[in-house]
């Protein structure tokens, strides 16, 4: 168990190292970050100071270890727009999208695995055959445009709730419902599936040779097993809602880590997206980890197993 | 029993397909989608890119304020609705084939040296597919596609750079296990170059995979684009994309929603079309499940 | 007079197929009483599982079952739905399945998986059914049982694991044990210790036993009684010895060219071949299944029905040209 959480450790560790090094690069993507944030048109001697102002003149591998380095210590850089702290900006909008990913996660996983064991019992049946629709109009819709229509239908034409801004809880209704509707079909079809394989193992039938009750059968014996392939996709579907977030909340217009990273883009704030790309794909790493390790203690075969 | 199936494989794949429900419909709108994207100049009744303000927010057909030369109304611009919905076709499609054509490359030669050779390669190989997997796609892709100047290019190479580990992920499964096949050994006992066998014979065996692998992405990279397109970073204006349409009518959302309500169910139809495609491939290729 | 555990009549199994309803099951009486071992035998796919199964109450919702009579451990069950047969599992009858190793769930403890039935059925308390657990495992040879309860199937092997479902399947205390191929998935010298658990366990609680199996070695360690199934019907049922001595029916006489000798069969020795292939079950059938392969067969044997010799009860051949063993003497 332990030697297992470790090479997991160390794997995680190493991709850590490879993302923050990548979105590091993407500064340079457009060629030199100091024209990029002296302005395009601006005058060469604007570019330099820039240049020596930022530290861009030095070696590349020490900017890095400069930036890694501070960024260790909490120190994300300053913001080049509004000459703030990026953590105290971050800080300021992380709630936001925190509250949304993880309010559509628990909703799609709410719809999602009672939909997917329902269906699993009688494939073909009414309820599975209503759960393929839902999973592939969920595919198939953009959720951008879905969250469009929505604030046309419920926020403009009944005037349910509110059509842009989280300032109440009403704001979070509408892009929870389509966040979690993107995220709901994938974890349906591998609750299905996995129930589908479970209930058709020796180990179903002889629990149902001993005569428990099927409830017992179903909650007890196979859906312990049948959720094991769903929790390394629900932390990959968290990281999504997450990082997929950007589009909703620009759509819903609200005040998240999507919309700043957007808004930063737009801008050529670019410690402050370098930031937000680091710390999401850190997050995904730390996620699919516990996961990972959630799984191991979930299932004996691998807790033994070094 | 076995040996008469495999040789009447092609057959009953494609009897299969004809009865699959899932490939027959997904197939015929996807085939109509194709026919428009290409022949978009002959059927398109305007030029896409044609500003009128003379004659802006026309509304579409089923409107009494309708105008039969715009059957699907004009745009904020005065542009003809239904040209742009034909032209962004081409978009969506051309989009969707150049980025799998540059991921597909990259994920297939990866995924076949990984399965292939195994050891240090596969750890190195499955190490990026790691990492790949744990960056923020979308917001990546904006980020690359800002600073390197958007273009149709440039959007192309960045996602193609960026989505090919499902296709990495699948090849190295199956080089993994058509490895230690008979055949393969036998190529390797006589000789035959890494080369040869991991293109020439490895390759073609895993076709159908591929081409389930194929239309899931291309669903991906059509609904990618159309959110990049739609967040001003993606397709430029005044190319018409169905993404960036949708972006174009959100601020007549109170009063002409059609404007967002078609490029939007035009998207889910393609998408939809791509993904019954798909789903209906794998079941007739795919190993039969009880 | 003795106790009968179960006595079935006209037992029926029928599955929805593609081309048609599939007659597996075609008619088919099983009468085992108290302390008795009853064999069934044949070919794969003649249906023998597919019996235990039905008797469980274990088929899927698609397969439809019919029987005239139904008895099992003193109630009637016949025509009744599965609710009353899923009260009995456990606790009158219990089952034992081929693989140990696929038949524990892994995620569950080996003490959870032993106590979790009775615990319900009889309300016993956790400390009294973990007693009743290690009692179980200390009978079929489990070492330790106590401090075993809290593993998890994984840190058992195959024949511990046979074991181990064996001792489930005892945990509610019932009379009937079905047994279906409980020793084929494993090594020779296990199968010998499983089969040699079953048989004191049958002596100490005077359980009656159905085991099934195509392995003759264990069929002449263990049998009393051997019913000999082909497409979907007893061609033959007799005590061992009788079967074994002199076997009437075409079918039981080309089973037993190798005649397995009780203590001198080795296990493990497979039914020899019988050259030609067991009819499609699928629609109606007339006549004797086995005609096409049959030695004997003449031109009255494609003729319904076919004849059944009863020498007494539980002792009986199908067969229009079957011959009294005393008429050859």
């Amino acid at each position: 168990m332990l030697g297992y959480i470790s090479k997991r450790l160390l794997v995680a560790f190493c991709v850590c190292a490879t993302v923050s090094a990548i979105s590091f690069a993407l500064m340079f993507l457009s060629g030199d970050p100091a024209i990029a944030i002296a302005g395009a048109g601006g005058r060469a001697q604007d570019a330099e100071a820039v240049r020596i102002a930022y530290g861009f003149d030095r070696p590349i591998v020490v900017q890095y270890l400069d930036w890694i380095g501070s960024a260790l210590t909490g120190d994300l850089g300053r913001s080049i727009y509004f000459n703030v702290p990026v953590t105290e900006i971050i800080g300021n909008r992380v709630g936001v999208t925190l509250n949304l990913g993880v309010l559509s996660f628990l909703l799609a996983l709410v719809v999602a695995v009672p939909l997917g064991i329902a269906a699993a019992l009688r494939p073909n049946g009414w309820i599975d055959r209503l759960a393929l629709v839902l999973a592939v109009t969920g595919q198939a819709i953009p959720s951008f445009w879905l969250g469009l229509m929505a604030i046309v239908v419920f926020g403009v034409w009944y005037g349910w709730v509110p059509i842009s801004g989280a300032e109440t809880w009403q704001g979070y209704i509408l892009p929870v419902i389509v966040l979690s509707y993107y995220a709901m079909p994938a974890m349906m079809r591998i609750t299905r599936s996995g129930m589908i394989d479970v209930l058709a193992t020796d180990y179903i039938r002889a629990a149902r040779a001993k005569g428990l009750p099927m409830g017992t059968v179903i909650f007890r014996h196979a859906l312990r097993n049948a959720v094991l392939p769903l929790v390394s996709l629900a932390a990959v579907q968290l990281g999504l809602l997450l990082s997929g977030s950007i589009v909703i909340e620009s759509v819903f217009a609200l005040n998240g880590l999507g919309r700043l990273a957007w808004e930063s883009l737009l801008r050529s704030d670019l410690p402050v997206v370098q930031a937000i790309i680091l710390i999401l794909s850190l997050l995904y790493v730390l996620l699919t980890t516990l996961a990972d390790i959630l799984n191991a203690v979930l299932d004996p075969r691998l807790r033994g197993a070094s | 029993m076995t040996d008469v199936s495999t040789e009447t494989r092609p057959a009953t794949a494609l009897r299969k397909s004809l009865r699959n429900s899932g490939v027959m419909i997904g197939g015929t709108i996807l085939a109509i989608i194709i026919l428009i994207a290409i022949f978009a100049p002959l059927i398109a009744p305007h030029d896409p890119v044609a500003q009128d303000l003379s004659r802006r927010l026309l509304p579409p057909f089923w409107h009494d304020r309708a105008v039969p030369e715009h059957l699907l109304g004009t745009d904020q611009l005065g542009r003809d609705y239904l040209s742009r919905m034909i032209y962004g076709a081409r978009v969506s499609l051309g989009v969707g084939l150049g980025v799998i054509l540059v991921s597909g490359t990259i994920g297939i030669t990866l995924g076949l040296l990984a399965g292939y050779f195994g050891g240090w390669v596969d750890m190195v190989i499955s190490f990026a597919i790691t990492t790949r997997l744990s960056l923020p796609i979308v917001l990546v892709a904006l980020a690359a596609v800002a600073l390197g100047g958007a273009s149709l290019i440039t959007l192309i190479t960045v996602l193609g750079l960026l989505l090919w580990d499902r296709f990495a992920v699948v090849s190295r499964a199956a080089a993994q296990s058509l490895r230690h096949q008979e055949f393969i050994m036998g190529l390797r006992a006589i000789g035959a170059s890494r080369f040869r066998i991991l293109f020439l014979e490895i390759l073609p065996n895993m076709q159908s995979t591929i081409l389930v692998v194929v239309t899931l992405e291309v669903a991906n990279v059509i609904l990618l684009e159309a959110a990049l397109s739609f967040l001003g970073l993606g397709v430029r204006p005044p190319t018409p994309s169905w993404g960036l349409m949708i972006s174009e009518g959100r601020d007549n959302i109170l009063f002409d929603p059609w404007l967002i309500a078609m490029p939007g169910s035009a998207l889910c139809l393609l998408v939809l079309a791509v993904n019954l495609f798909g789903d209906g491939m794998r079941d007739v290729t795919g190993p039969v499940r009880k | 007079m003795t106790e009968v555990l179960l006595d079935i009549q006209n037992l029926r199994v029928s599955l929805p197929t593609e081309r048609g309803l599939l007659n597996a099951v075609r008619g088919i009486d099983l009468r085992i009483e108290r302390g008795q071992t009853l064999c069934l035998v044949g070919e794969s796919g003649c249906g023998k599982s597919l019996t235990a199964m039905a008797i469980m109450g274990l088929l899927p919702r698609y397969a439809k079952v019919t029987t005239d009579t139904f008895q099992m451990a003193g109630q009637d069950l016949t025509g009744k739905g599965h609710a009353k047969l899923a009260q009995m599992r456990g606790r009158e009858v219990a089952m034992i399945f081929q693989d140990p190793t696929s038949s524990l769930n892994p995620t569950l403890t080996v003490g959870r998986q032993l106590t979790e039935g009775v615990m319900r059925s009889e309300r016993l308390s956790r400390t009294e059914a973990n007693k009743r657990a290690t009692e179980m495992l200390d009978r079929v040879g489990i070492s330790n049982p106590a401090a075993r309860l809290t593993q998890y199937p994984h840190a058992f092997s195959g024949g511990q694991r046979q074991r181990i479902m064996i001792a489930s399947a005892l945990m509610g205390r019932p009379r009937l044990l079905i047994a279906d191929e409980p020793t084929t998935a494993l090594d020779v010298t296990i199968q010998a210790q499983i089969l040699g658990v079953l048989g004191e366990l049958q002596t100490e609680l005077g359980l009656s036993l159905m085991l099934i199996t195509h392995d003759l070695g264990v069929v002449a360690a263990i049998a009393t009684d051997v019913a000999v199934m082909y497409a979907g019907r007893i061609a033959e049922q007799a005590p061992a010895r009788d079967l074994f001595a002199a076997p009437l029916h075409p079918y039981t006489q080309g089973l037993l060219r190798a005649i397995p000798v009780p203590g001198v069969t080795p296990r493990g020795t497979e039914l020899p071949a019988i050259p030609g292939r067991v009819p499609g079950l699928i629609g109606p059938m007339h006549g004797c299944a086995f005609r096409d392969r049959c030695p004997l067969a003449g031109p009255e044997c494609a003729n319904d029905p076919v004849p059944r010799l009863i020498r007494q009860p539980g002792q009986f051949v199908e067969c229009y040209k079957a011959i009294e063993p005393e008429a050859t003497i």
